[in-house]
């Protein structure tokens, strides 16, 4: 929209008296209108149709505009050829512009090769505009267009393909030189490599490079890379370097003999230029983890099946050892428990003795209690009968039956209470069919 | 389905196939500039000829008009989508007749070499051959595929001609990214100068060809172009002029020689090309010289003319251009006082006389953009084929479906107000005065912003938004000078008062009437020889926002009118 138009008139005062809501008061509305085709052409009409076809009011166009307007201009920004100049530069002779840093002149460091043409043109226009001698004589400094010269070479050389490539071939300043072994130490051995691989890839006629990866590289990719760069198809040329060729027509042998020796000098170059980037590939390989990494895995991959044999072997073994100690293990136990079982038994069958004889004692003691069963002194025939029958009777009885008989027995002093003991148990006994009727007949009768 | 290419591979060009000329332009840097073709030709008659299979095109061709004039082809870009019925072969009397195929047009020309009979030609199929010519010519100066264009028709092109032509030029593999009509394109070509502005103005243009005169009012607002009235005349046009001085010249001739060059096919072509070409010496310089070797029965003819003897034989073709253009305000409803811009264009625009007519017929407020009227005027032979690549530039990123849908009628119809609306002020004599805010004939919705004086002595001022119209008012000799808005016209010696006898000529001026108040609001608290800041938003369904404020002062007053 343009610029509001200014009118000089002027707005009447304000009657007194006036008033409405909020100072506004509608009377009318539009009282006619045509409908017409608008041509749609112009920048104007288009800024119509984007509002008709979005649904915009005006202002909300003006914003989403302005908008974007912003973001041009940022993206317009970047990419802006803006660097310090290096007041030594400045005096630099163009005489000497073999010599000179032809994207530095132009501002242009940062890109280097990767400069588009556009890039420089456009910086070419920019220094231009700066250094051109007119403007400084106009400035009141002395007409010196030596710097403006050494602009005029570098964009000469640069917007040359082939020249931009032998002044790329021998750049120095874009080179990345290969990593020492202090730096390496620190780690990072992918991403300086890579920068230098990657610089060394202007040089590739065929694209893409492979890139140098990381250590999650797959084992094909790693080796892609080393076979793209043993393979190097490079356009590295040394003309750059050449010697100037005298032009005059006098000394043609003179001319022959420096043609001569610049194309020798090409040549060796050249030589030399293959085998540092084949060195480089070397230490580059040499220093690789990823390909110890691999060459382990092949091994390991190799010697998989006797590793395999081993380790069933050492684990049948290992098994049959544990086998055999737990049988070893097992019967110990099983020696100790028999014997201690053995001892038990012996200490009760002893135990069961001493008391067998003590009721036996018991047994003989109560009929000595009871005199033998005799009213009067016994005779030793009566003795050696009852305690003959007694014998008999334990004998013949169990060992509990002579505990329980000695229980009885024990205590009792009169002799018939005795004789009564003794005879139920001989009768028990008879009845048992263990004695017949008149055995122990001293006991019984 | 017409051809559409990806807006990313697209090479676009603005093209002007005319009736008798065409032209190419590009756009270097948003700047438009006319494309020369292989014989440094920026107007390229259209025409193409046959001579033993090979194909010239151009004024090559324009040369085989003598020699071989029934294997040329010319004038044939009105015959486009066409009945037979309905063309008008006048101007191909010289050239290859047109012939009708089944109510079609079409040429029978012998295109091949060894061929016997001369092969029938459809006028779309001439018509995709000259195209093609037209593109291969700007590809070879660009050096680069051209495969789209923006090209130019007449206003009264039917539908069925411009589909003829979207065709003929994808057939000769040419993207058509929208056509844009003749008046709208020289208009376009003027705005995008870097000193104009974006204005209300009322501009009429004109444009004299070869063939035909097209003349159009335009309403411009904002930079948005509406026709509000067209006229074409196939009775004044270039090749009138042409047939004037051939006249002269014969007749001369005659005199001398006692035989008529106009009866042989041959001595008239001669005659007709050394006419036109004495025509255009006559736009440039003063005296012209006009001289035929063996124009008839073997006699060379030399002489010269100068221009005032061919503006007084032209008379008639002249005056009849005057009548035109004031014909056509007339139908818009409008007054010459109403006009702010005249562009002239089409190659018969460079007669000086026809510019000097205008600044006759127009107040001085009304600007002639001729180039004898106006040194910074562009060459009118190139303005449309500028405008037309202007366009080409602006729309080639766009997808073909958004141009389509942009273009369509539910984008491009819209209401236009029919009165101005505009807030009363006072003037320095205390009366009130209608000062426009927003135009007539303005498309909606629009939006303007004006800054007006408050009252003198600061304080509340009362803002009355009204609709206006204009009247002409006519006053008789020795009237007191007004300071209206479009004053000091006072001596605008329209032709319609020359028979007045009377010495003393009446002014005619513009005023501004008042009409329905729209709307009342008060601005209160201004400062002492403040500013009021007034904007009117006017909706498309015509309803309206107003605002005021004082310029660098915060709130204001705000209110909005229901539609109507």
């Amino acid at each position: 929209m343009a610029a509001p138009a200014t009118v000089s008139f002027s707005l009447p005062p304000l009657a007194s008296g006036w008033s409405a809501d909020k100072d506004f008061k509608p009377v009318g509305k539009i009282t006619s209108a045509t409908q017409r085709t608008i041509e749609p052409v112009g920048p104007h009409f288009l800024a119509h149709a984007r509002r008709a076809r979005h649904k915009r009011t005006f202002s909300e166009d003006d914003r989403i505009q302005a908008q974007e307007r912003a973001k041009n201009v940022e993206e317009d920004d970047y990419g802006e050829i803006s660097e310090p100049e290096d007041p030594s530069m400045l005096m630099r002779d163009a005489k000497d512009w073999k010599t000179q840093d032809h994207y530095a002149v132009l501002g242009l460091s940062k890109y280097r090769y990767k400069a588009t043409e556009d890039q420089i043109k456009k910086a070419h226009r920019k220094k231009v505009l700066k250094h051109h001698p007119d403007k400084k004589a106009a400035a009141g400094k002395a007409e010196d267009d030596s710097f403006f010269k050494c602009i005029q070479k570098a964009t000469e050389i640069l917007l040359d393909p082939v020249k931009r490539r032998q002044y790329d071939s021998v750049d120095e300043e874009a080179d990345v030189d290969p990593p020492t072994k202090k730096q390496l130490q620190k780690g990072n051995f992918y991403k300086l490599w890579g920068g230098v691989f990657k610089a060394e890839a202007r040089f590739s006629k065929t694209h893409p490079v492979p890139s140098f990866g990381d250590d999650k590289s797959t084992r094909d990719d790693v080796e892609n890379f080393y076979n793209f760069w043993y393979n190097f198809d490079s356009w590295r040329t040394f003309e750059y370097l050449d010697e100037d060729v005298p032009d005059d027509g006098e000394s043609r042998d003179q001319k022959r003999h420096t043609e001569r020796k610049n194309a020798n000098a090409r040549k060796k170059r050249k030589a030399e230029d293959n085998a540092r980037l084949r060195k480089m590939l070397d230490d580059c390989s040499t220093g690789d983890e990823r390909i110890k990494r691999f060459r382990k895995e092949a091994n390991a991959a190799k010697n998989k099946k006797r590793l395999d044999r081993e380790a069933a072997e050492k684990a049948a073994k290992e098994a049959a050892e544990k086998k055999k100690e737990e049988e070893s293990k097992a019967k110990a136990n099983a020696d100790a428990k028999a014997k201690q079982d053995r001892e038990a038994t012996k200490k009760a069958k002893e135990a069961a003795k001493t008391a067998v004889k003590k009721n036996k004692r018991v047994l003989r003691g109560s009929v000595k209690d009871a005199h033998y069963f005799s009213p009067a002194d016994p005779s030793p025939a009566d003795i050696d009968s009852v305690l003959g029958d007694v014998d008999l009777v334990i004998s013949k009885c169990e060992p509990e039956n002579i505990a329980d008989l000695a229980s009885r027995l024990q205590g009792l002093k009169v002799a018939d209470e005795i004789k009564g003991v003794w005879r139920s148990e001989v009768q028990r006994l008879v009845g048992d069919g263990k004695l017949k009727d008149g055995d122990a007949m001293s006991l019984s009768a | 389905m017409a051809k559409t290419v990806e807006p990313g591979d697209r090479f676009a060009i603005g093209i002007t196939f005319g009736n008798s000329n065409s032209s190419i332009a590009h756009t270097i840097d948003d700047k438009a500039e006319v494309i020369a073709n292989e014989d440094g030709d920026r107007q390229i008659p259209t025409i193409l000829s046959y001579v033993d299979g090979d194909e010239y095109s151009g004024n090559q061709a324009k040369a085989f008009l003598v020699r071989n004039p029934t294997n040329t082809v010319a004038y044939f870009r009105d015959y486009l989508g066409q009945d037979f019925k309905s063309i008008d072969p006048t101007h191909c009397h010289a050239s290859a007749h047109p012939h009708n195929t089944n109510g079609t047009v079409s040429f029978k020309l012998k295109d091949q070499p060894d061929a016997d009979e001369p092969s029938t030609l459809s006028v779309s199929e001439v018509s995709t051959r000259y195209l093609r010519k037209l593109v291969n010519s700007a590809s070879d100066y660009l050096g680069e595929k051209v495969t789209s264009a923006v090209i130019t028709v007449p206003t009264n092109f039917s539908e069925k001609q411009r589909e003829a032509l979207i065709k003929a030029a994808n057939d000769a593999d040419l993207e058509v990214l929208q056509l844009v009509a003749d008046p709208i394109a020289s208009v376009l070509a003027y705005d995008a100068r870097q000193e104009s502005k974006v204005e209300d103005k009322m501009v009429v243009v004109a444009d004299f060809g070869g063939t035909r005169s097209d003349v159009s009012v335009v309403a411009s607002r904002g930079g948005m172009h509406t026709i509000l009235a067209t006229a074409h005349d196939y009775e004044f046009a270039g090749t009138h002029l042409d047939q004037v001085l051939m006249d002269h010249f014969a007749k001369e001739f005659i005199k001398k020689y006692k035989t008529d060059p106009r009866e042989n096919a041959k001595s008239l072509a001669k005659l007709k090309a050394e006419a036109e070409a004495t025509k255009r010496a006559l736009s440039l310089g003063s005296n012209a010289s006009f001289s035929v070797e063996s124009l008839a029965d073997g006699c060379d003819f030399a002489s010269s003319i100068n221009r005032l003897r061919y503006e007084m034989i032209g008379r008639k073709v002249f005056e009849g251009f005057s009548r035109l253009v004031d014909g056509v305000i007339k139908k818009a409803g409008l007054d010459v006082l109403d006009i702010d811009e005249v562009i002239l264009s089409g190659g018969t625009s460079h007669t000086p006389k026809i510019a000097s007519n205008f600044r006759n017929i127009f107040p001085e407020t009304t600007t002639i953009l001729a180039p004898s009227t106006t040194p910074t005027a562009i060459n009118p032979s190139e303005l449309q084929a500028r405008g037309a690549a202007l366009q080409a530039s602006l729309v080639q990123e766009y997808d073909a479906e958004d141009i389509e849908q942009s273009t369509h009628p539910a984008v491009t119809t819209v209401q236009h107000i029919s009165n101005a609306i505009g807030v009363i002020s006072t003037s320095e004599d205390g009366e009130d005065t209608f000062v426009p805010i927003i135009a007539p004939e303005t498309a909606v919705p629009t939006r303007r912003t004006i800054h007006i004086n408050a009252a003198k002595d600061g304080g509340d001022v009362l803002v009355r938004i009204a609709e206006g119209g204009t009247h002409i008012k006519v006053t008789q000799p020795e009237p007191k000078p007004k300071e209206e808005k479009e004053t000091d016209s006072d001596d605008s010696d329209d032709s319609d008062f020359d028979s007045d006898e009377d010495d003393e000529e009446e002014t005619r001026e513009k005023v501004w009437k008042i009409g329905s108040t729209l709307a009342e609001a008060a601005v209160r608290g201004v400062k002492k020889g403040g500013k009021v800041e007034i904007t009117i938003n006017v909706m498309a369904d015509l309803g309206v926002t107003i605002q005021m404020r004082e310029v660098g002062g915060k709130g204001g007053v705000r209110g909005t009118l229901a539609k109507p």
